[in-house]
C-alpha cells in the first residue's frame, strides 16, 4: 500500500514536471478558450441579450464559466491521452515493468491530470478581470475545487478510453464525435432552459459537463444576481445536486478508468 | 553459483506464430548470458516473458525463485531492463528520468544521489545531466537507459540488443562497463544480440532460431564443436604437398579451390611445424579459426546476417527507425 501510494505520487509528480516544462502547451490550452470567450462572447454580447438575465450579466459574463468548463474538458482529455503517447514512445514500458501496482499508476495519472487542469484554471481565473469578469476570493476557491473534481472525472474517463486505443487517429475520431458534442451540450454557450427542444434538453441532462458548468456558475454569481439567474433557468440546478453528481461521477469514473487501464496493460 | 533464471519448456504463441517454442535453460547468478539469434528468433519475446510484461502460453519461468506469472511484482523488484526500443521520457532531463525511476523503485534519496552520480559519471553523461533527453544522441540515450536500469541494484539486468546502432567506441565502452559491473557487483547479465563479435564477450551463449534453442555453451566450446581450426596452404604442387604432409605428420589434407585444406584442433601450434617440415613447397599459409557465424551456419544452415526479414519484421524495424528519429 505505501508502495502504491509512493508510486502514485511519482506518477503524479511527472505530470507536474511536464506541465511546468511545456509552456507552449499552456499557452495553447489557455489561448483557445480565451479566443472563444473574446470573439464569440464579445460578438454575441454586442448584438444580443439573454432572456431573463439580471442587470450587469451580459453574454460574456454568462459564457465565462462555460469557457472555464471547456478549458477543463480539453485539458483533462489531453492529459489522459498522454497515455497513448507514452505507449507510442515506449515510456509506458518503463512504468509497467516497475514493481508497483497498476491501480497506482492509473490513479496517479488521473490525479496528475486533475492537478494540471486545476493549475491551468488558475491562469484562466487570473485573466478573468481582463474580460470584465469580477471574481471574489470565495468564488475563486470554489471554482478551483470544482475544477479539480470535474477534471478528475473527465481525466478518468479519458484514461478509460485511451487505455483501449493504440493510435492517435483513433483518438481524433473520439475527439470529434464525443468531446465537441459534450462541450456544445453542456450549457456553456446557451442555457439549459425549458425553451430548448425536449430531445436536446434530455441530452444536456446526461452530459456530465452540464453539472460542472452549472456548479461553476454557482461559484461566480452570488446573492440576488444568482437568484434571478436561477429563476430564469440560467443556473439550472441546486449547487448540492451539481456537487453530488460530480462527486459520484468522479468516484465511478476513476474506478472504471483504473480498471480499464489495469486490464489493458 | 546458483541458478537465478530457470526456464522450463517455455512457449509463447501469437496466433499462428510460435515466437518461443518449448525453450528450457538456466542462467547462473553472476553470469553474462547471451541470446544470439536472427531477427524474429524470439529473443525479445523471451525477455518480455521473464520481465513479466507478457504471459507465457505454456511452460514456466522463475526468476530468483519467483514464478513470473504468480509473483510478478517480486520478480520486477529483482530485475532491471533496457528494452530494445527506446523507453525514456524525452521531455524530461536525464536527471529527472533517473529520479523518476528511483522513486518508482523506492530507492532512498541518499542512495539515489550517490548512485546516480556514480552511474552518470561512468556513462560519461555527468555534464549533460540537466539537458533534456530530446537533445541526446542515440548513444547517449542508450547509456542513460543502462544507467537507469542499474539504479535500483537489480540482481538481473536484461539488455535487449543494447548496442544496436552505436558506434564501435561506444559499443566497446559499454562492454567494458558491463564486464566491470559484473566483476564488481556480481549482477547477472542477460543480453540479446545479433552481433556475433559481441556474443564472444558472454560466458555462455544460447543460440536461438525460430523460437528454439539450438545450442547452448561457452563461445569456445561452441566453436570447438565445429571440429576446430582450418589451415589453407598454397603452392605449386598441391598433390605432392599433400603426400608429404601425410607421410611426415599423418595429416589428411584435401585439395579445394586451388588450395590445400587441413582441419586441425590447434592451428597455431601446427602451422610452424608444417613450415619447418615441408616449408619449401609452401607459397602461402592461412589460418582460419571458426567464428560464431560458422557455428550458426552449421546449426541452422543459414548465415545469421543474410536472414531475410519477414514483412512484419521490416515493418517493426521501420517503426523503430521512425521512433528513434524523434
Ligand atoms: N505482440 C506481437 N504480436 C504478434 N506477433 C509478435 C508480437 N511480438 C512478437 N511477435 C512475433 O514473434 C516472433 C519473435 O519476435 P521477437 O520480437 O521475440 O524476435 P527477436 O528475436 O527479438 O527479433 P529482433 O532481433 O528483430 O528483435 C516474430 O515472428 C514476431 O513477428
Ligand atoms: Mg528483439
Amino acid at each position: 500500500m505505501t508502495n502504491g501510494l509512493n508510486a502514485m505520487y511519482t506518477i503524479w509528480l511527472r505530470e507536474i514536471w511536464r506541465f511546468v516544462r511545456e509552456r507552449e502547451r499552456i499557452v495553447g490550452m489557455v489561448g483557445q478558450p480565451l479566443l472563444y470567450l473574446l470573439i464569440i462572447g464579445k460578438g454575441i454580447s454586442a448584438t444580443m441579450g439573454i432572456r431573463g438575465a439580471p442587470a450587469g450579466v451580459d453574454y460574456v459574463t454568462f459564457m465565462y464559466p462555460g469557457i472555464v468548463g471547456m478549458s477543463i474538458l480539453f485539458t483533462s482529455i489531453f492529459s489522459a491521452v498522454s497515455v497513448i503517447w507514452d505507449r507510442e514512445f515506449g515510456f509506458l514500458k518503463e512504468v509497467l515493468v516497475a514493481p508497483v501496482p497498476r491501480w497506482a499508476v492509473a490513479l496517479g495519472k488521473a490525479l496528475g491530470g486533475a492537478t494540471v487542469t486545476t493549475l491551468q484554471t488558475v491562469i484562466l481565473l487570473v485573466l478573468a478581470p481582463f474580460a470584465g469578469i469580477r471574481l471574489t476570493v470565495g468564488g475563486v476557491v470554489e471554482m478551483l475545487a470544482l475544477a479539480f473534481l470535474l477534471s478528475l472525472a473527465l481525466t478518468s474517463f479519458g484514461l478509460a478510453v485511451a487505455s483501449r486505443m493504440t493510435s492517435m487517429q483513433g483518438f481524433q475520431m473520439f475527439m470529434n464525435f464525443l468531446i465537441m458534442p459534450l462541450f456544445f451540450l453542456s450549457g456553456a454557450m446557451f442555457p439549459l432552459t425549458d425553451r430548448v427542444p425536449a430531445w436536446m434538453r434530455a441530452l444536456m441532462h446526461v452530459d456530465p459537463l452540464t453539472y460542472g458548468v452549472d456548479a461553476l456558475r454557482h461559484a461566480l454569481y452570488t446573492g440576488p444576481v444568482l437568484e434571478v439567474m436561477r429563476a430564469a433557468q440560467l443556473v439550472r440546478f441546486d449547487l448540492w445536486t451539481d456537487i453530488a453528481v460530480l462527486a459520484g461521477l468522479s468516484l465511478a469514473l476513476s474506478a472504471i478508468g483504473t480498471a480499464a487501464f489495469s486490464r489493458a496493460s | 553459483m546458483s541458478a537465478i533464471v530457470e526456464v522450463d519448456q517455455l512457449t509463447r504463441t501469437f496466433g499462428e506464430v510460435t515466437a518461443v517454442d518449448h525453450v528450457s535453460f538456466t542462467v547462473q547468478e553472476g553470469e553474462i548470458f547471451g541470446f544470439l539469434g536472427p531477427n524474429g528468433a524470439g529473443k525479445s519475446t523471451t525477455i518480455q516473458i521473464l520481465a513479466t510484461l507478457l504471459p507465457p502460453t505454456s511452460g514456466t519461468a522463475r526468476l530468483a525463485g519467483f514464478d513470473v506469472r504468480k509473483h510478478a511484482v517480486e520478480v520486477r523488484r529483482q530485475i532491471g531492463i533496457v528494452f530494445q526500443d527506446p523507453s525514456l521520457d524525452s521531455r524530461l532531463t536525464a536527471e529527472e528520468n533517473l529520479r523518476f525511476h528511483a522513486r518508482l523503485y523506492g530507492v532512498p534519496a541518499d542512495v539515489y544521489r550517490r548512485r546516480s552520480e556514480e552511474l552518470l559519471a561512468m556513462m560519461g553523461l555527468a555534464d549533460r545531466r540537466r539537458s533534456l533527453v530530446a537533445t541526446f544522441s542515440g548513444g547517449m540515450k542508450r547509456r542513460l537507459e543502462i544507467a537507469r536500469g542499474l539504479l535500483h541494484h537489480p540482481r538481473v539486468l536484461f539488455l535487449d540488443e543494447p548496442t544496436v546502432g552505436l558506434d564501435p567506441q561506444t559499443r566497446a565502452a559499454i562492454w567494458d562497463y558491463v564486464k566491470r559491473l559484473r566483476d564488481e557487483t556480481g549482477v547477472t547479465i542477460f543480453m540479446t544480440t545479433h552481433y556475433l563479435d559481441e556474443a564472444e564477450h558472454c560466458d555462455r551463449i544460447a543460440i536461438i532460431d525460430h523460437g528454439r534453442v539450438v545450442a547452448l555453451d561457452t563461445p569456445a566450446a561452441l566453436k570447438r564443436g565445429l571440429g576446430g581450426d582450418v589451415i589453407y596452404l598454397r603452392g605449386p604442387d598441391l598433390a605432392g604437398l599433400a603426400a608429404r604432409l601425410k607421410q611426415e605428420f599423418g595429416l589428411d589434407a584435401e585439395v579445394a579451390d586451388g588450395r590445400l585444406v587441413i582441419r586441425t584442433a590447434d592451428a597455431a601450434s601446427l602451422a610452424p611445424r608444417i613450415l619447418a617440415g615441408v616449408g619449401t613447397g609452401v607459397e602461402s599459409l592461412e589460418i582460419k579459426q571458426p567464428t560464431l557465424d560458422d557455428v550458426f551456419l552449421s546449426l541452422t544452415g543459414r548465415a545469421i546476417r543474410d536472414e531475410e526479414a519477414s514483412p512484419t519484421d521490416s515493418v517493426r524495424a521501420h517503426a523503430r527507425m521512425w521512433r528513434n528519429r524523434r
